[in-house]
């Protein structure tokens, strides 16, 4: 019994476990110093006046409101696009799609679309949408040079490429938990495919497309690289809205062909070519934090979402 | 084996419903508009292949314009001819200059100097990671820090490259004095930020997938826990493992707002990791909104595009193949 004891007394054993844990803690403290760097300096400045107002006197003083605004513009359009066209996508792999060759290829592409180069992304948008569809608009609707440019639109349309492997990822995996016995219930009792996806399948995936939504709208605002040269501005003295009416009545709306200011790349663009960085640290510092924010939160919402979807559907 | 089975038969129950002589009993229009919803999911489904695609050609399109008008050997060398006649062989971006030179070898060479080294350190963290995550800490504690590494994920790039702009230039000029303030080596730190959790998880996926039947065994023979891990659970998920290895080392080579903020952006050819540095993906980032579209220059940027989508489509091809081979393995 002693001599067993004694084999099983695993100096290397014991060293490399705790390695793993030594290198996980650093790793931990190595973020929160960061990240805590970053609050610290930025919580100084932060303020309703700095989330909400324009940057004046050469971008050293004032706020960030113009790229809060077309960072949730652009957002916005492109969930409106990327949402609707990754869970049809995902409805069709997972309800109808039978596993052939092709719905392989489908998925090989979904995963490799996910590892494409962001700035790909960017050269992409630019030929593709602007270059090929904005002029193809333009000329048919002769509109001079209005959809032929870089424009908010074509950023969201390009991020909305960017974060579709997302949604779909997200949703195949929602519509996957669905259990076979409640399809099989709903034909039972009579329904048709459609019927069942709709009033059976969906209602319990609603949860797993909302995260995969919220994880898409993290990811689209933080991303910088692709809308370099899709729209973004240094400054606008004006906001992208334009009023749209009927008779009387104006709204404000986003409008699409116009540049905007984006808080990801104003970071980007206040810590390496403004005229004055030193000054501006404070700006950056601050804008910084709103945007890790802003992710945290989302990422956080995303996170608390899917564990509370698991153990519902475990509960299953 | 029994998922296997009701995978079998569903598409079965399914089908006999709409062909059964109960089926017939199902209205024309319904039968039409079934069949018009599945056409229309259809056509959205196969939305990621039409873009994949698409990138495809209008990558092409345009930075096949760059062969005829540079030429192939151009994007490697040019042969400059000097003052004295005689002809030197430069390996030099400069795409602005009165004799534009197009090699893309500093570029490869920088996007190698950050994306090895960044590789080399986030398999040292990602993989402790993913051990300690699946086989050395409690469930408990996981729950809680498996979310945490999503959480680190997903911050944005531009924070990361601010970050190491800001506060890691200055950190590591004072602690090693390098040549260049912002460096390759800066660059590749913050490159790893990006990585490490991306291949933590996926390692983490790769040991936790692993039946706990050959952990049991292994300790049955009486190994310990360090052995199991060494001898047992690494060689069973190694192709799990190296699939996350080569996807980190992708997102690397891919990563643009981090080596455009961090690596200094400057074309040399050179091999040492503290010098400036500037990688293929920065060279697009950098260029692009200055460039007159139509020209030499603006088509050369399509061609890095081209180099970059291809090498990062190849490694995510084979990533997948070994994860899917992966998985028909381990269905014991």
């Amino acid at each position: 019994m002693e001599i067993l004891k004694q084999k099983h007394k695993d100096i290397q054993g014991i060293v490399f476990i705790n390695l793993t844990r030594l290198l996980f803690l650093v790793l931990v403290i190595v973020l929160f110093l960061l990240l805590g760097k970053i609050v610290i300096e930025g919580s100084g400045i932060l303020s309703l006046e700095f989330i909400f107002d324009s940057p004046r006197n050469n971008m050293t003083e004032g706020g960030i409101g113009p790229a809060i605004f077309g960072t949730i513009a652009v957002t916005f359009i492109m969930v409106l696009l990327a949402v609707p066209l990754g869970v049809f996508s995902a409805i069709y792999l997972n309800e109808y799609a039978k596993d052939t060759f092709f719905t392989r290829v489908i998925r090989t592409s979904i995963n490799n679309l996910a590892g494409v180069p962001s700035i790909v992304f960017g050269l992409f948008g630019l030929g593709f949408f602007i270059l090929f569809i904005g002029r193809n608009i333009d000329d048919v609707l002769a509109t001079g040079l209005l959809f032929g440019q870089p424009a908010l639109l074509w950023a969201s349309a390009t991020l909305a490429v960017l974060v579709l492997p997302i949604v779909i990822v997200s949703t195949l995996e929602a519509l996957n938990s669905v259990p076979k016995t409640h399809r099989d219930a709903s034909y039972g009792l009579g329904a048709t495919k459609w019927q069942t996806i709709k009033h059976v399948v969906l209602p319990q995936a609603r949860p797993g497309i909302l995260t995969g939504t919220i994880l898409a709208i993290s990811r689209g605002a933080g991303e910088t690289a692709p809308i370099l040269f899709l729209g973004a501005a240094f400054f606008l003295p004006n906001l992208p809205v334009v009023d749209l009416c009927i008779g009387d009545y104006c709204i404000p709306m986003i409008n699409p062909t116009e540049q905007f200011m984006y808080l990801a790349y104003h970071i980007f663009i206040l810590a390496t070519q403004s005229a004055n960085p030193t000054k501006t640290l404070p700006i950056q510092y601050g804008s910084t934090l709103v945007l890790i924010a802003l992710t945290f939160l989302l990422n956080i919402t995303a996170i608390l979402f899917r564990y509370r979807f698991r153990k519902i559907l475990g509960r299953l | 084996m029994i998922t296997e089975q009701s995978n079998i038969i569903e598409p079965k129950t399914s089908e006999i419903i709409i062909e059964s002589s109960f089926g017939k009993k199902i209205k024309k229009s319904t039968r039409i508009k079934e069949k018009l919803i599945k056409y229309f999911f259809a056509v959205n489904g196969v939305m990621a292949l039409v873009f994949i695609i698409l990138i495809f050609i209008f990558l092409f399109k345009e930075g096949f314009n760059a062969l005829e008008h540079i030429g192939l050997l151009d994007f490697i060398y040019l042969d400059q001819v000097q003052a004295d006649g005689s002809v030197q062989r430069v390996y030099e971006w400069y795409p602005t200059s009165a004799e534009a030179r197009y090699s893309l070898i500093p570029l490869i060479l920088g996007t190698l100097l950050t994306s090895i080294p960044a590789t080399i350190i986030s398999t040292i963290f990602g993989v402790a990671a993913g051990i300690y995550l699946s086989e050395v800490t409690n469930p408990k504690l996981k729950e809680f820090l498996k979310p945490m590494i999503e959480l680190f994920a997903g911050i944005p790039t531009v924070v990361l490259g601010f970050i190491m702009l800001v506060i890691g230039a200055s950190f590591f000029n004072d602690l090693l004095n390098p040549e260049n303030r912002l460096n390759a080596f800066i660059a590749s730190l913050g490159l790893s930020f990006v990585i490490i959790p991306i291949i933590a998880s996926l390692t983490e996926d790769a040991l936790h997938s692993i039946p706990n039947d050959l952990r049991m065994a292994s300790y049955g023979l009486g190994a310990t826990k360090w052995q199991t891990i060494r001898h047992v659970i690494l060689p069973a998920a190694f192709s799990g493992v190296s699939a996350s290895i080569i996807l980190g080392f992708g997102r690397a080579i891919g990563e643009t707002m981090i080596v455009l903020m961090a690596s200094g952006n400057a074309a040399n050819i050179t091999t040492n990791i503290f010098s400036s540095i500037r990688t293929m993906t920065a060279t697009i980032a950098a260029e692009m909104g200055e460039v007159s579209q139509g020209s030499d220059h603006y088509y050369a940027l399509f061609f890095i595009g081209i180099v970059l989508f291809t090498i990062t489509f190849f490694l995510n091809l084979i990533a997948e193949i070994i994860i899917n081979k992966m998985r028909k393995k381990n269905t014991f």
